[in-house]
């Protein structure tokens, strides 16, 4: 599944994979009880007292067995939700059927199992739509916009020049043309340590858009589109980011924050006010507190406003 | 060398701190030759602004002289200049500084994203003014690094004391920006509330735009003696007459032209039980403004009249009269001030003598002696009005 940037995307849809797995650890106790403990889970559920309870019941334990095989075993608990529904199914048809020839105590246990079905039943439908549902791409893209005071030439004159991006990107270190659509970019990541990807422009329209993706198989596959747009009434340029990664390995959301220093929302912000700044002032402003630049981390963690400790007191 | 640094509410020191060094193109190292005490400062050190760090250097009214220039200023500065240097710190390239608009710079906050959860979007950065402001340091110091300073420091370039053009950089223009808003026409009367600097100076200025009468509401009998006797101004004391009877009275029941707001966010009331009511919402943080002036202001003026709310206001107030100002067809005006929009025409009008804005000071002292200068002007012990630092 590939979302409108073209990034490679995994599921973002945890609580209902959580609730897959639940169920397959309920149906692999379900299986074995039934095939261990027959007798005794058949003269609970009222369904005991014929051949054919008895064989009903090991089908249905073989049964629960798959299904746990099929929730708990894949990485994802996609269609195994269904053969719980499926299971379920049948479950209640048999319950229906053997009803039909009950009376007394044994009915009543069985009209309590018969209900306890039906309520599995709607928890399994609710997992297997939720899972089914989970794939749609979201989150891990992130958009912003800011208008400059400068010509929209000027401001595509900027952007185009990739080799500008770490000038207002904080986590970039830099981007290096390597050929006439392709670059190398260099970012930080946690611990010192760095990651290098290739991209390629895919889209660039003058004064318009520029849209670059990195190559197939980059360690962090990242895409990006920016749109520049006349302001009206001579309100500069409006500029419109929208970016999306995803982080080695299939690690996702907070994760990818993580390898981006902070909360990418966040970032992809500072960063545009911060092309802002470069693009209308020609520097990044700094005060005594945040001498690094603005980011909301440095924010975050601010000395005192008072002069840096580096020339010596006393003039 | 030596600065005067916020410790905690109530508590500055001055203390031996690195020296400034330049860290942008366009900044400049100043050599402090006088600083001084500004009204907003006392609400820094109440803590009512909550974004201080211990250690935090003081102060945005300043000059002196550059002793250093980064690579990249622009505009005739050079080292040796005596400069005045605006409170809000602006870039001048961007569509607000284009506009005039100074103290709403687009760039020059670098804790923008911090004054955009409290405010919605960011005003600029501002020095000594604490971190939602930008966490500049400030300038009640030996020395000061001005960011942008080709855009906000004015060159002196006659031999006008530094008692004379000091207030340039701020409370002279925040109180002639509060009289410009009121749009001043022939026959006008003028209520100002406050008769610290900026409500003295809105009142001057307001004279010097061509109101009929200036009336200005404090309860310090000093503080209105010397705006009678410096500006021309008529007074009311708000501990011994009710403001609105009296006001109406004054102008035959019209209600005062344009009503300035020159107290801001640590007003007080004349009924104890009603400043209790906001004191106690303030400390327990529900409220985090006083606005007894500006409340006042709506009601005393007049019909279609204007309100020029020039002191700081921090975040919340209650219970603005809201009926009365829109039944009314009330306008209201405010803003920290332009500053660097101001500073060159009145400096002109300083030079033709026009207007000397020395006559607030009342205290002058060594920068060493900056916590008892706070102490004083807080409490208004010995008359104070306006403290001059001397480093």
């Amino acid at each position: 599944m590939t979302d409108t940037l073209g990034i490679e995307r995994a599921s973002q849809d945890r609580p209902s994979e959580g609730l897959a797995r639940l169920l397959g650890w309920f149906s692999l106790g379900l299986g074995a009880a039934a095939l261990g403990a027959r007798s005794r889970v058949g003269r609970l559920s009222g369904i005991d007292g014929s051949p054919t309870a008895q064989t009903v019941l090991r089908i249905a334990g073989v049964r629960e067995l798959g299904h746990a095989a099929a929730l708990l075993v894949p990485r994802r608990a996609g269609w195994g939700a269904w053969t719980r529904v499926a299971g379920d199914a049948m479950d209640l048809a048999a319950c229906g059927r053997a009803l039909q020839g009950r009376r007394g105590e044994r009915r009543r246990r069985l009209t309590y199992t018969t209900v306890a079905v039906a309520g599995i039943t709607a928890v399994d439908l609710y997992t297997a739509v939720r899972v089914a549902r989970r794939r749609r791409p979201e989150g891990n893209e992130v958009h912003a916009a800011v208008t400059v005071n400068r010509s929209v030439e000027d401001v595509y004159r900027f952007w185009h020049d990739f080799e500008n991006l770490p000038r207002f990107m904080h986590h970039l270190q830099s981007v290096r043309m390597t050929g006439d659509r392709r670059s190398r970019w260099t970012a930080k990541a946690p611990a010192g340590r760095r990651v290098v990807w290739d991209a390629e422009v895919v889209d660039d329209r003058p004064n318009e858009r520029i849209s670059w993706r990195s190559v197939p198989r980059a360690k962090v596959p990242n895409a990006g589109t920016v749109r520049f747009m006349r302001a009206a009434g001579g309100r500069g340029t409006e500029v419109r980011v929208q970016l999306g990664y995803r982080a080695p390995g299939g690690m996702l959301g907070a994760r990818v924050a993580k390898l981006f220093g902070e909360d990418p929302q966040q970032q992809v912000c500072d960063d545009l006010r911060r092309f802002k700044q470069v693009i209308e002032t020609g520097e990044i402003v700094r005060s005594d507190a945040s001498p690094e630049g603005s980011a909301v981390q440095q924010q975050m963690k601010q000395r005192p406003a008072r002069p840096l400790a580096t020339r010596g007191a006393g003039r | 060398m030596k600065a005067n640094c916020w410790i905690a509410p109530n508590n500055v020191a001055v203390e031996d701190v690195p020296d400034p060094q330049i860290l942008n193109p366009r900044d400049a190292i100043v050599r402090i030759t006088s600083s001084a005490i500004c009204g907003s400062d006392l609400h820094l050190l109440q803590g009512y602004i909550p974004a201080m760090k211990k250690g935090d250097v003081l102060g945005h009214e300043f000059m002196g002289e550059i002793v250093e220039l980064g690579q990249g200023s622009r505009d005739g500065l050079s080292v040796g200049d005596r400069v005045v240097v605006g409170f809000p710190i602006a870039c001048g390239n961007c569509t607000s500084c284009q506009r005039g608009l100074y103290s709403i710079c687009e760039n020059s906050n670098p804790n923008a994203a911090i004054a955009e959860t409290a405010m919605g979007h960011s005003p600029a950065g501002i020095f000594g003014y604490s971190h939602l402001l930008g966490g500049y340091a400030g300038g009640q110091a030996q020395y000061v690094r001005v960011p942008f300073a080709d855009v906000g420091a004015l060159k002196i370039e006659d031999d006008l004391p530094d008692e004379k053009v000091l207030f340039l950089s701020d409370v002279l223009p925040s109180g002639y920006m509060a009289a410009e808003m009121c749009d001043i026409t022939s026959g006008d009367i003028i209520a100002v509330w406050g008769a610290g600097p900026v409500g003295q100076f809105a009142a001057a200025s307001a004279f010097l735009l061509g109101a009929e009468r200036v009336i200005v509401i404090d309860r310090f009998p000093y503080r209105l003696r010397m705006a009678r006797e410096n500006t021309g101004a008529e007074t009311i004391n708000y501990e011994e007459s009710d403001v609105l009877d009296t006001l109406r009275e004054m102008t035959a029941g019209r209600g005062p032209d344009a009503c300035i707001d020159a107290v801001g966010m640590e007003g007080h009331h004349a009924s104890a039980a009603l400043h209790a009511y906001d004191k106690a919402k303030q400390a327990a943080k529900v409220e985090t403004d006083r606005p007894h002036a500006l409340r006042e202001a709506v009601l005393a003026c007049r019909n279609g009249g204007t309100i020029s709310a020039i002191g700081s206001y921090g975040g919340f107030i209650d219970k603005f009269p809201m009926g009365s100002f829109m039944n009314r067809s009330l306008t209201l005006r405010s803003g920290q001030a332009h500053v660097q929009r101001y500073m060159r025409p009145l400096l002109e009008r300083i030079r033709k003598g026009e207007i000397d804005p020395s006559f607030i000071i009342t205290h002058t002292m060594r920068l060493d002696d900056t916590p008892h200068g706070y102490d004083i002007f807080k409490n208004k012990q010995e008359e104070c009005v306006k403290v001059v630092l001397k480093p």
